[in-house]
Order: structure tokens, then C-alpha cells, then sequence
């Protein structure tokens, strides 16, 4: 770790460096580590220290961006002048306004001393507590441990000032026998929390239950998505459609809608930063607060997120939604929350006719990002339910659906959250869903 | 340099480290993206720093650091020991053998014409403004948009086996693409391809060869048209695959199935496995006897080209299937050496902070003697796909989907209608048993793509697909009803 005085000692020489008329700088500094196993051994096992510092100088409505791994007084120096001179040699961009200037900023701790001390025997005997798991059902596992520490600080020439330490650690694993395969996995910024052993448990548990699976023809069925699977729906949902440049550009679904009903009366979404039973963070990637927004509320299209380029091409005030450190991607929602409902798993397998339930998803992708028409496929536990029952596992099923239909057709939400990683873009907590009707449209050989 | 990497080295032997591998890494990156007449990103980027890589009781360990120096080399060549001990209390019985490699001292160095960092700032912005400019003069379009990338990576490689290599690789790619959109369409047309364009290891000429502003007029036309062409019809067809989309198919449902680390295992709980098994090694019909495929490391300019690999081991041309028989893996000399195999040049890593894994170099279906005109012809009831749009495929590379951005009828030997929104679906190695007409070496080119991912922490690589316009017959189109 660089610490706070020494990150933001490196801001403000990059703000007395830089010629621009307004200036803008994030730093990130990782200390990450992973450590890496298949057919219940460590395979790989790494660890990383690196920084990143950019830089962005504004001449006029000219926008140069420059950005370096190396806080060397040199290094600082030359980032400055390139930004600088791309800024001179730049195009006006005439929806350029103003970097925001700075806001109270909460206060959220987000530095767990034990996740930052995880050393490299503790991942070892962390992984294997779920190898074990494995191996005393006759398995193999394969999955990773990590942990990681991160400052992020952000400053501008408007007066914004900004520094967090946060840290992380994650574990995933899939367990396999000769035809079948189970997944579980957990997320947190606190690495007691996490339960090896129970992860392994969970992971063994849905192998076993795969190992004979039958094949089911592909067509409209009920589905139980678990959290990891409900996740994909969300995530694609926030990530086409809650974007305020999406909006401006029209390509999200919710250009035009905002104050109308979009989904089924039972669903509400919010982003919510300085919720710490999400992975909390006090600020966004320009330094603005965050902050509870909602977005649907019993189903109705509340707000998009802005930050502030976007916002002030409305007149409006940033959401704190800016990328981390992302110039020109867009605001994006990282901390999600899905409204829980009051259903158990086992009421929404009892209240199932005939569906599939469904541990998550693989390789999802946008067919059509407007209508949110995404593909994918099931993978490490897929199950028929019949009567209320689990009645056998299935072969893998390629779903191709629209989110937007399917969150006009959820019967019941379950009462436990699960935290959900969204393709490196934060994430969000997320409960199960049951869904009157979703489209399988193929199934593969295992 | 050459103290910095030997103390690595050295410290690593010191502390009991059976094998150690450093690598020094520079690199450089300028990007531009024009959106509808505005430069929306212009920057510039730099990174250094070292990785080590050290085997200790048969067991890995790996460290990286952005500081560069005698001091810190050390600290890091000591965490990479320290987490390799830490991995060896939970191993197996067998340690990592390494398939054997030749110690080598060598140079590398991409050939090109005209350095792309010496080409004026202005220059490249007024080359995408040109083409953005260009598709919206076409009435209808929401948005028009281009970039270009330059890379440039200096890498030292040095092993404790002797090796000291010194590569300088540069790449270049640039794409335009028009959207257009009306009520809940929203089309969008892609040139030469999507995602960015084509990349490759080359000089600005690769970029001013693009000719992007002479194809922005047909790109914003078609995007427009699709807004009211017919949804691509569902059913079996006779699929004809242009080459871009062809590249996809050969990278999604070949090149990685073909890595030998998924198929022991290794990528099992994120990238996934793979359903080409050990024992189908060279008795396994992979596909029709029209479909040769190879992996070259060695061609010219293509993305996936270079001098050596992570391991040391010189980049290189291989068979993987041969008349449609599966005969090779992608192999690194750890992967090799598990199943007795050599090291084909494949380790690869993504950059300073990331260990080598096993990736595609360019993974290449090789020429046949068609035509994509006699191919029209000779089809009665087909669909033309072209670029790609989405893709999808399960964790062991059998069950697949693509969308492409654009679709044209064939019928009864002649090009019909266009389509929007198309799709199609298929089984591996039923798809490539189907494969029946692959055109010629006049239709052929090296796609560059740079955007394949894998690993934990996930790794970008840059690889290349050899490909010309094919057909495959009796494919399931236009997938599901939305």
C-alpha cells in the first residue's frame, strides 16, 4: 500500500503539473493475489503489485487523457505533458461542460485488516478445506482464492479530493465427477466471512446430485434461477438499459420509458453504494458521492444513472456513476440490489409443475442488446422439477430470451440475497427468481 | 537489463527454485475513438514492470511488481519462492515436468513500413473523422463511430535454463461502424469487421490498406437497411459463413477446445474443459476431409504471430486437423510434459503481471478451391452471414450460437433478400462434418482479434484466424422467437 498521504501527494503534483484549464486525476494501487486449482491441486499461484495513474487535462472543451503504472517523479511529469499535448491537438467536444466539483463525501469503511494480511499458506489451506470437501466424495475440484487490497484515489482542479482503501476476497469452485459438475462460490470485502469448507460442501453437493442427468427437449419451461443465474438477468438489464449515455444514444430499452411500467409489479431495483451489505464504496470515479438511486420501482422506470458528462448534458447533477477510472465508457451501475421477496427455494421448487432449475449461467451474450435478447448456456447443475420435486438432473440447455420479458414474468423472489460480480463491472446483491416462462431454444451433449 | 533479470535469476536458484523464468515488459498504447463528429477518447498509455516465475518442490509460484529495479526484483523473485512453497502444500503426487526446450539467445522484431507512433496525431484523428463524417451523410443513422489502436510491447525473456530473448512486437487495428435505429430496432453495420475492426502485427500501412473512409457509404447504407429488412427466417439452411464471421467460428468451437490446459482441466472452474479428450488424439473425426487446420505462429503481419513464446519456445506452424482427423493440441511445456507431448510455442502471457497460459496463435482453416461466387451458385436454399454480432458456446466448445449483423438469401444459386437480426446454432463437430466448400487462397485472410479472454485473473489475448468464405450444409438458422 501507498497509503493516503503519499496518493494524495501524488494527486496534487499532478494537478500543480498539469496546464489545463481543468484537470482531472484517479489513482489506483492493487496489491492482488490469487492462487488457483484444478484436479484438487494448486496449479497456479500469482500475485500482483501494480498502480495506475491517469491523467486528464482539459484546454478549453479540448480533452487529452493520459495514463502510466510508474509514480515516478518522471513518469508524472511526462503523463502530464502527454495528456496535455493529445488535449492541444485535440477536437472541441462541444457536450463537454465541466469536471463536478467537489461534495461531502460519506464515510464507509472499507478496508478489512484480515482480507489485506491473507497470506499465501492461508490460501493454501483455504483451498484445501474445499478440496478436501472434493476428495471425500471422490471428486475433483478446480477453482480459485483471492484476496486483494486496492486505493483509490481520485482529485480534480475543481477541488475534489478523494481516497478509499478497500479490500476483497473471493473463492469459486467447480467440483466434477466423470459426467457431471457442481458450482459454488462467495464474495466479500471481509475474508472471515467466507466459509471454505461450506463453499466446498455446496459445490460437492450439486455434483452428486448430476452425476446421472437425462436429456429434456428445449422449449418454454418454468425456471428457478439461484442467484448466480438470476444475476445474468439483472445484469444485463442495468448494464444495456441503466445508462445515461445509453439513453441519450438510444440504444437501451428505457429511452422514452423513464415513469413508465417496464417490468412485473414485484420488482424494484436501486443502486446503493453505501449499502455494506453490498461491497460498499464511498465514491465514484470522479470523486462525486454515492448514493441510494432508485431505478425500478414496482416495475415502474424510475431513473438511469448519470455521471457527469452525461448529466450535464441534461442540466442535471451526477448520480455517482462514473466509470473507475474510465474515460469515455459511460456511467454504469456497480452496486446493485435486487428487491428480495419472501419465497425459500424450496417453496419456489414446491410451487413448480414442470421447470428447470438453473446454478447458473455460461458465455451469456447480448443477440439483441435494445431488446435485451441474450443467449447462453446452464452449466454445473441443471435440474428437472416435476410436481414439486427435483426430479433428475439435465443435460445443459441454451437459453435465448429477452430479460425485459422475462422480468414481466417472475411468480416469486427469494428472501436471501446472494452478492453477484457483473463481468468486472461491480455487481450486485441478488435473490433467486422463479419465472413463469423462459426460452430454452437448444441443448448440448452433457 | 540483463543485471536485473540475472539477480532475479540467481535469487531464485538461491532459494531452492528447480526452474525460474523472468520477464521485462514495456508497453505503449494510443487509442482514438471518433463518435458522430466528436474525438470521444484520445489517450495514451505506459506500462513497466517484471514478473517471476519459479517451480520449488514441484510446485508453482509467481510474482509481479510495476517498480523496475535492482531492489525490487529481488523482493519479487522472493514472493514468487515464498507463494511456490505455499503452493506445494497442496499438490500432487506427480510435480510439474517441463517439456524440454533448447536454451536460446534471440532478437524478434515485427516487421514494418511505417512506424504508427511517428504518424501525426492529426493525421490518424483526420483519417477516423474522414470516415465518421462519411456515414452520416447517410440519412438515418444515430450514430457513427471509429477507433484505432496502436500497441507496441518491448519484452525481455531470460530462464534460468539460459535463455535470454528480446522481442518487440507492434500492433494495429482500426474499424468503423454505423447504427441506425427506429422504434425497438437498432441495427448497427460494422467495417471490416466489429468489436474495432481488424488488428495486426504491422505498420500504419495496415491501417491506411483499411480504406476506411472508401467503405463508410456501404456501411451506413446497409445498417439503414436493416431497420426494414425481414428477421432472418428459422430453420435448416445451408449456411455460407463470410470470412470474419468464419474467424469466430474457427476461434470459439477450434482454438479452444484445442488448448491442451482446458482439456487437463486447468480452466475447469472459470473458462471451462473441453470435449476433445485425450484419448481422441489423433483418432477423432473432427470435421469433413475438406477441413485442415493449422496453428502458425509464423505468418507475417497476423496477430497471433511473434517470435517465441513464454516458455522460450520458438513460435511455430503446426497441424491440428488434418482431411478433418484431430492430430494436435495446443501445447505449453508444462501441458506437453503432462501427457509426454512437446512444446508447440503457445504460453502465453498477458503482459508483466500475469503468468503464461496455453492460447491460440492463429488458428487457421486453410484454403480450399472454391470460389465464394461458385459457392452461391452451387447453393440452392442458403443464407449468407456476415460479421459478427454475439456470440455464445458451452464450457466444453460443443453446443454453439452466433449472431451476425447482416444476412442475404440464397436462392436457387443467386443472392436474395437481406436480413436482420440473424442467427444460427450447431453441435462442433457435427457443424464442421458439415462443412462441404471452403474458397480458395484468393478469398483468404488473416483476421486479427484482440479481445480473447481467459484465465484467473482474467488475461486478454491477441490472436489471429485464418479463414475464407465457407459453406455448411443443413445448419439450424434464425434461433428462437423474439
Amino acid at each position: 500500500m501507498v497509503g493516503k498521504d503519499r496518493a494524495m501527494a501524488v494527486i496534487e503534483r499532478v494537478l500543480e503539473l498539469s496546464p489545463g484549464d481543468q484537470t482531472e486525476v484517479s489513482l489506483h494501487v492493487t496489491d492482488n493475489s490469487l492462487t488457483r486449482f484444478s484436479s484438487n491441486y494448486i496449479h497456479q499461484n500469482v500475485a500482483e503489485k501494480d498502480v495506475q495513474l491517469s491523467v486528464k487535462v482539459i484546454l478549453g472543451k479540448k480533452i487529452g487523457t493520459a495514463s502510466t503504472n510508474s509514480l515516478d517523479e518522471d513518469a508524472i511529469k511526462s503523463t502530464v505533458q502527454a495528456a496535455a499535448s493529445i488535449a492541444r491537438l485535440q477536437k472541441e467536444n462541444q457536450e463537454f461542460r465541466s469536471l463536478p466539483g467537489p461534495q461531502p463525501l460519506p464515510e464507509v469503511d472499507c478496508f478489512v485488516p484480515a482480507t489485506a494480511q491473507f497470506s499465501p499458506e492461508d490460501r493454501a489451506d483455504a483451498v484445501a478445506m474445499i478440496i478436501n470437501a472434493a476428495k471425500a466424495a471422490g471428486f475433483q475440484a478446480a477453482g480459485a482464492v483471492s484476496t486483494g487490497i486496492r486505493e483509490i484515489a481520485v482529485g480534480n482542479s475543481l477541488g475534489v479530493r478523494a481516497y478509499n482503501p478497500v479490500t476483497s476476497a473471493a473463492a469459486n469452485t467447480v467440483v466434477m465427477s466423470g459426467t457431471s459438475s457442481g458450482f459454488a462460490h462467495g464474495n466479500t470485502r471481509d475474508v472471515a466471512t467466507l466459509d471454505f469448507a461450506a463453499i466446498g460442501r455446496r459445490a460437492v453437493d450439486k455434483c452428486a446430485r448430476s452425476i446421472k442427468s437425462e436429456k429434456v427437449e428445449p422449449g418454454e419451461y418454468e425456471v428457478i434461477l439461484e442467484p448466480a443465474a438470476a444475476a445474468n438477468v439483472l445484469m444485463y438489464v442495468a448494464l444495456l438499459g441503466f445508462s445515461a449515455l445509453a439513453v441519450q444514444e438510444g440504444r437501451s430499452f428505457l429511452a422514452g420509458k423513464l415513469g413508465e411500467k417496464v417490468f412485473g409489479d414485484n420488482i424494484t431495483v436501486w443502486d446503493d453504494g453505501l449499502d455494506p451489505r453490498g461491497m460498499p464504496m464511498p465514491f465514484d470515479g470522479e470523486g462525486q458521492p454515492k448514493r441510494k438511486l432508485m431505478l425500478v420501482e414496482n416495475g415502474v422506470a424510475k431513473n438511469v444513472v448519470y455521471d457527469s458528462f452525461t448529466a450535464k448534458k441534461e442540466g442535471k447533477e451526477s448520480t455517482g456513476h462514473a466509470g473507475p477510472g474510465r474515460f469515455g465508457f459511460g456511467p454504469i451501475p456497480t452496486n446493485l440490489f435486487f428487491g428480495a421477496g419472501d419465497a425459500t427455494m424450496e417453496d419456489m421448487i414446491r410451487s413448480t409443475k414442470k421447470g428447470i432449475l438453473v446454478t447458473r449461467f455460461h458465455y451469456t451474450n447480448p443477440v439483441h442488446p435494445l431488446r435485451v435478447v441474450v443467449t447462453g448456456m446452464t452449466r454445473d447443475g441443471t435440474f428437472l422439477v416435476e410436481d414439486g420435486e427435483i426430479k433428475c438432473a439435465v443435460k445443459n440447455l441454451r437459453f435465448t430470451d429477452s430479460m425485459i420479458r422475462t422480468l414481466n414474468h417472475v411468480d416469486m423472489i427469494g428472501k436471501d440475497w446472494g452478492f453477484e460480480g457483473a463481468m468486472g463491472l461491480g455487481g450486485g446483491m441478488i435473490p433467486a427468481l422463479k419465472v413463469s416462462k423462459f426460452a430454452f431454444t437448444g441443448v448440448t451433449e452433457f | 537489463m540483463r543485471e536485473i533479470t540475472t539477480k532475479a535469476l540467481e535469487r531464485a536458484s538461491a532459494l531452492g527454485a528447480s526452474y525460474a523464468d523472468i520477464r521485462v515488459i514495456d508497453e505503449r498504447r494510443e487509442s482514438i475513438r471518433v463518435k458522430n463528429g466528436n474525438v470521444d477518447n484520445l489517450s495514451s498509455s505506459m506500462s513497466r514492470g517484471l514478473g517471476v516465475r519459479a517451480l520449488y518442490d514441484g510446485a508453482w509460484g509467481f510474482a509481479s511488481s510495476s517498480q523496475v529495479d535492482n531492489q525490487e526484483v529481488m523482493a519479487v523473485a522472493e514472493r514468487a519462492l515464498a507463494i511456490a512453497r505455499a503452493s506445494a502444500r497442496v499438490k500432487r503426487q506427480r510435480d510439474v515436468e517441463l517439456a524440454p526446450v533448447q536454451p536460446v539467445q534471440a532478437t524478434w522484431k515485427t516487421n514494418l513500413e511505417v512506424d504508427p507512433f511517428d504518424v501525426k496525431l492529426e493525421d490518424r484523428m483526420e483519417l477516423l473523422l474522414d470516415a465518421d463524417r462519411l456515414m452520416r451523410q447517410q440519412p438515418g443513422i444515430r450514430i457513427a463511430s471509429a477507433s484505432m489502436s496502436l500497441f507496441r510491447e518491448n519484452k525481455v525473456f531470460a530462464s534460468t535454463e539460459g535463455s535470454y530473448i528480446q522481442q518487440e512486437r507492434t500492433e494495429v487495428g482500426a474499424g468503423i461502424d454505423a447504427t441506425a435505429s427506429s422504434g425497438l430496432e437498432f441495427q448497427r453495420r460494422s467495417y471490416p469487421s466489429s468489436f474495432g475492426g481488424d488488428y495486426a502485427c504491422a505498420g500504419y500501412e495496415f491501417i491506411t490498406g483499411l480504406d476506411l473512409a472508401g467503405h463508410a457509404e456501404a456501411v451506413a447504407r446497409e445498417a439503414v437497411a436493416l431497420l426494414s429488412a425481414e428477421q432472418c427466417p428459422s430453420g435448416t439452411k445451408d449456411l455460407v459463413l463470410e470470412s470474419s464471421q468464419l474467424a469466430l467460428q474457427i476461434h470459439e468451437s477450434c482454438g479452444h477446445p484445442i488448448e491442451l490446459d482446458r482439456v487437463l482441466g486447468q480452466e475447469a472452474s472459470f473458462a471451462g474443459t473441453s470435449f476433445l479428450t485425450p484419448e481422441k488424439l489423433g483418432d477423432f473425426q473432427y470435421g469433413s476431409d475438406v477441413v485442415n487446420i493449422t496453428a502458425d505462429a509464423t505468418i507475417p503481419g497476423a496477430l497471433g504471430s511473434f517470435g517465441y513464446d513464454d516458455d522460450g519456445v520458438p513460435g511455430q506452424r503446426v497441424t491440428i486437423i488434418d482431411q478433418g482427423k484431430f492430430v494436435n493440441y495446443l501445447t505449453s511445456r508444462e501441458t506437453g510434459g503432462e501427457l509426454g507431448m512437446a512444446a508447440n510455442g503457445t504460453n502465453r502471457a498477458d503482459g508483466f503481471n500475469r503468468i503464461p497460459i496455453v492460447r491460440m496463435t492463429n488458428i487457421n482453416l486453410e484454403p480450399g478451391d472454391w470460389t465464394l461466387d461458385d459457392i452461391i451458385k452451387d447453393t440452392k436454399d442458403g443464407v449468407l452471414m456476415k460479421t459478427n454480432k454475439s456470440w455464445s458456446i458451452d464450457d466444453k466448445r460443443l453446443n454453439f450460437q452466433f449472431g451476425t449483423e447482416a444476412a442475404y438469401e440464397i436462392k436457387d444459386g443467386s443472392l436474395g433478400k437481406l436480413y436482420k437480426n440473424p442467427t444460427y446454432t450447431g453441435i462442433t463437430p457435427e457443424f464442421w462434418g458439415s462443412c462441404d466448400a471452403v474458397a480458395g487462397p484468393a478469398e483468404w485472410r488473416v483476421w486479427g482479434l484482440p479481445n480473447c479472454g481467459k484465465g484467473e485473473p482474467s488475461q486478454t489475448a491477441h490472436v489471429g484466424h485464418g479463414a475464407a468464405p465457407t459453406r455448411f450444409r443443413n445448419v439450424k438458422v434464425g434461433v428462437g422467437k423474439w
